[in-house]
């Protein structure tokens, strides 16, 4: 029998995030500075596309203030979050019925069957990214 | 110019968690992710699962929390391996990731228990979107709390595999609708089992127990 125990962020868990949201904004910043190619490094990002599913326990908003946070002083700073939010979509595995879900009902609106399929609304995923570019088309650099 | 992606935000956590999978179905153990709110009562119920556990089913505990040792000194009297996490000393983590899985349970013997449990941190919220590898997730809520938290956290009821609604010895003086309860569970998650159990008393605690059994014996003859 014993008992051991981590403390602090120092000797263990390597990642601080307050709120999952956190977590999450890092994730697509290192997602992000990871897709520019090596030639366009450096290079200021305007925007970032994501989707996001209605379904999953991210708010958009928090996860936009989070992102401001841990993207100072990168090339990505500024980059605004283009945030799609995808709404559930389910279709009945008994009567093949397909309806986008409003709220927590998670039975068939048509044949009240509870054997669904969730079709969209659980996506959390980085789409794409857009480099700033000058008059001439040429990539702006970024402040770090 | 724009540069395609396409790529999960949390595909490194999903991989971890595919890895701790791998590893834990190669040792055979059965992997319980235990959520809640806080004070809905994991760790009562896990004390009085592991008594019901000793002799039969060899465990362990993982136990996340942002501070203290509490939950992992309480649960160590029951004399099985008990791992604590803190994520923070000042105000951490709301939830357990893969990767911190992964290390805690580096630290356990997996080859001498079939079965373990991952107290994760007191948030209905956060630990809905992180899988650990576990085999199936567990949601509690008690009596105390209202009918509604289904339909207040739809995600987390409906990733979870099983719903524990806890404090069924206040009932007698509470104004709680259980049926109510039970509905908004189905409501969100139809199907789903639910287990009513009180922790303090021991009572329904039989068929929550034997769902476990079930879940290690499929675990370890490598059904899933």
């Amino acid at each position: 029998m014993f008992v051991k125990t981590w403390g602090g962020w120092g000797n263990f868990v390597p990642r601080r995030s307050a709120m999952h949201e956190m977590g999450i904004a890092m994730e697509i910043l290192t997602i992000a500075s990871a897709s520019i190619p090596e030639p366009l490094k450096g290079a200021k990002v305007r925007s970032i596309r994501l989707k996001v599913g209605k379904l999953t326990a991210v708010i958009p908003e928090s996860l936009r203030f989070c992102f401001d946070i841990v993207s100072k002083d990168t090339p990505l700073s500024g980059a605004h979050l283009h945030i799609e939010e995808i709404p559930v979509v389910a279709r009945c595995k008994a009567c093949q019925n397909q309806w986008t879900l409003s709220g927590p009902s998670f039975s068939c609106p048509f044949c009240e069957s509870g054997k669904l399929e969730i079709l969209s609304g659980r996506e959390l995923d980085i789409d794409a990214i857009e480099i700033e570019e000058d008059d001439d088309g040429k990539p702006v650099k970024g402040k770090a | 110019m724009e540069i395609k992606v396409v790529q999960k935000v949390l595909s490194v956590n999903e991989r971890m968690a595919e890895e701790n999978r791998r590893l834990f179905s190669e040792k055979g153990v059965c992997v319980i992710n235990v959520m809640s709110s806080p004070g809905s009562g994991k760790t009562a119920i896990l004390e009085k699962t592991l008594a019901r556990m000793a002799g039969k089913v060899p465990s362990a505990v993982i136990v996340g929390d942002v501070c203290t040792t509490h939950d992992a000194d309480r649960l160590a009297r029951t004399g099985v391996p008990v791992l604590q996490i803190n994520t923070d000393a000042f105000g951490g983590d709301c939830h357990l990731a893969a990767h911190v899985v992964e290390k805690a349970a580096g630290e356990l013997d997996l080859s001498r228990i079939q079965l373990l449990f991952v107290e994760n941190v007191g948030n209905l919220v956060c630990p809905a979107e992180f899988d650990i590898g576990e085999d199936r997730r567990v949601v509690v809520m008690s009596v105390t709390e209202g009918e509604d938290k289904p339909l207040k956290y739809p995600v987390m009821f409906r990733t979870c595999h099983v719903t524990l609604i806890n404090k069924t010895d206040l009932l007698p003086h509470l104004d709680y609708d259980l049926a109510k309860a039970k509905e908004n569970v189905l409501q969100v998650h139809p199907d789903m089992p639910i287990f009513t159990v009180s922790a303090q008393t021991g009572e329904g605690m039989t068929g929550w127990v034997d769902w476990l059994k079930a879940c290690v014996e499929e675990k370890v003859s490598g059904g899933r």
